[in-house]
């Protein structure tokens, strides 16, 4: 942590954590801090007055079939989105691995929707399946598969799914990409000389070698799709049809900026927090675990 | 090369190609549909290929801007400032923070370190409330400062700059020490030099993740000269007509994603090394 040769205690080094510290205290600390005592209160309609009710708002939102419900759909919409993402970005990986020439091209086509905003990737994904004139939805229709997600709880499920994981596709290829690159050569060709096939060694060696970064990935991908997917629902489906695609985040904005409930709202980012901060400890745990080549 | 199988390395590039066609059609349709005159964006089938329209288009959303809306140069000005302020902010908090966390011994210094820490947990989507209330109470609604700081305070930046400096040798210290440099010096003159390609890295990542932010400026800013370009293809596809105007809307999805993508494709070998190092 600290190095063998540092410098002496002095004012200096608090002066140079403090910026970080002061907008950590003011924008997180604060704000943390609001969110739990929030979360113990009841405030009425007109934000007059408000009252301490202990864990009230818990007790109500775990009793609230819809609060449940969300949970589960939050939980589905962030599996499917990490499956689908990651075993695409697997299989180009393993491709790009395998060959020779071409893989800094290939690379440097699939890392744009990285760059790409949640909102803007939700747009394009809209514009391709809009119900009336979309390129993909008319083309379903021509096939007998009547397509529109503005109406359909299912389908507009299965676009935010794929607009999420599409974004999400770059940041995996290149995680996998730069696991199985460190996999010594060796390793391979003792198995090729043995007479194993390329499926052979990718299965008994390559995917087991690369499991660290594929345990990383998936947590990264359930956090990307609980948190960072807000922007792709609020212009794909503004959580409808029906609810259809309300997540977790969506809830704590909508409650809280247009439903105004201030205390269920704030008791949903404690709920939030706790659920990240275990994520995050488990993600630790797991990279701490390093397999040795 | 570990053997030669002609057609299993045909397969494999088979695959990429498709694989890329799949990733850059979404992409590829943007660029066409920039690319047309509204009446033809109604016609089904919609049109696969390039049309004529591009440049007006082009001409009509930067130049007179979208019906009512903000001209498109105060939108991309907003969102190049708050894309740079967060970068900058971040990595500079980041560095002084680092710095002292890695080189100085000091009292409370792993309290300061769990601290920082702990903000690593917890994107700005979870806290969003009280956190707009704060900022509202300090009266930095509709500011940059209200844009940028809350989404300055998070530990990625700290944390991968602990790793490079880490991993700097002992040796530039003492030697620099026998030299008589202070810390101040050791840090602008040593340090920050041999962390340049990590600041480099750092800053593509940022660059990205502010100008990509929409739930926050979409929550602090009112005024319509404070919104990014972003935030304002919402806007577009929500205007009151029966059917949204694609040929204007593509074109500024197009406008809004062209920075970010240059930045990326530009600074590529930096931001695998940022991504792939910072994470692990």
């Amino acid at each position: 942590m600290l190095k063998q040769v540092h410098f002496k205690s002095s004012a200096l080094p608090y002066m140079l954590v403090a910026p970080q510290i002061i907008i950590t205290l003011v924008f997180f600390m604060w704000p943390a801090s609001q969110a739990v005592y929030q979360s113990l209160l009841v405030e009425d309609a007109f934000g007059m007055s408000s009252q301490f009710v202990w864990l009230d708002n818990f007790i109500e939102l775990f009793e609230d079939d819809h609060y449940i419900k969300t949970f589960g759909r939050t939980l589905f919409f962030s599996a499917m989105v990490a499956m689908l993402s990651l075993s695409v970005s697997l299989v180009l990986a393993a491709m790009a691995d395998r060959v020779i020439r071409g893989t800094g091209i290939y690379r440097t086509l699939l890392i744009w929707p990285y760059a790409v905003a949640p909102v803007v990737a939700g747009a394009l994904w809209v514009f391709l399946f809009y119900p009336t004139t979309g390129i993909i939805s008319t083309f379903l229709t021509s096939m007998g598969y009547e397509w529109n997600h503005q109406l359909k709880g299912n389908q507009a499920m299965a676009l935010v799914v794929i607009a999420a994981a599409w974004k999400q596709i770059s940041y995996n290829f290149l995680f996998f990409l730069a696991g199985m690159q460190a996999i010594p050569k060796s390793l391979i060709e003792a198995a090729a000389i043995d007479a194993a096939s390329p499926a052979k060694r990718f299965w008994t060696i390559i995917f087991p070698l690369i499991t660290p970064t594929t345990f990383f990935l998936l947590v990264v991908n359930i956090v990307y799709a609980f948190f960072e997917t807000f922007g792709i629902i609020h212009v794909v489906t503004k959580g409808g049809p029906a609810n259809a695609t309300e997540i977790l985040v969506f809830k704590v904005y909508n409650d809280g900026f247009v439903g105004l409930d201030l205390g269920g709202s704030a008791a949903q980012s404690v709920i939030l927090m706790v659920l990240v901060i275990g994520m995050t400890i488990f993600q630790f745990k797991y990279i701490e675990r390093k397999v040795e080549y | 090369m570990i053997e030669n199988r002609p057609v299993s390395t045909a397969i494999s590039h088979f695959v990429l190609l498709a694989g890329v066609a799949i990733v850059l059609f979404p992409i590829w349709i943007t660029i066409v549909a920039a690319s047309h005159d509204v009446a033809r964006l109604l016609e089904v089938p919609l049109p696969l290929g390039l049309g004529d329209q591009f440049f007006e288009n082009l001409k009509q959303v930067v130049g007179k801007g979208v019906e009512g809306s903000t001209p498109i140069g105060i939108m991309l000005f907003n969102s190049l400032v708050m894309a740079l302020m967060i970068a900058f902010g971040k990595i500079s908090i980041s560095l002084l923070s680092a710095y002292a966390i890695v080189y100085f011994d000091f009292r409370f210094r792993m309290l300061f370190f769990w601290m920082i820490f702990i903000t690593l947990m917890l994107p700005v989507e979870v806290r969003i409330l009280p956190t707009y209330e704060v900022v509202a109470k300090l009266g930095m609604l509709d500011t940059y400062w209200g844009l940028t700081i809350p989404l300055i305070a998070s530990a990625t930046a700290t944390f991968m700059f602990r790793q490079t400096f880490l991993s700097v040798p002992d040796e530039l210290l003492e030697a620099a020490r026998i030299d008589g440099a202070g810390p101040m010096q050791f840090f602008w003159d040593i340090l920050l030099p041999v962390s340049r390609t990590s600041i480099a890295a750092m800053f593509v990542i940022l660059f990205i993740y502010g100008w990509n932010q929409y739930l926050w400026p979409l929550l602090v800013t009112t005024d319509k000269n404070m919104m990014t370009i972003v935030m304002s293809i919402k806007n577009m596809m929500e205007a009151l007509e029966e059917t949204p105007k694609w040929h204007h809307i593509m074109m500024t999805a197009l406008l809004a994603m062209i920075p970010p993508v240059l930045v990326v494709i530009g600074m590529q070998k930096l931001f695998v090394k940022g991504l792939t190092e910072t994470e692990k």
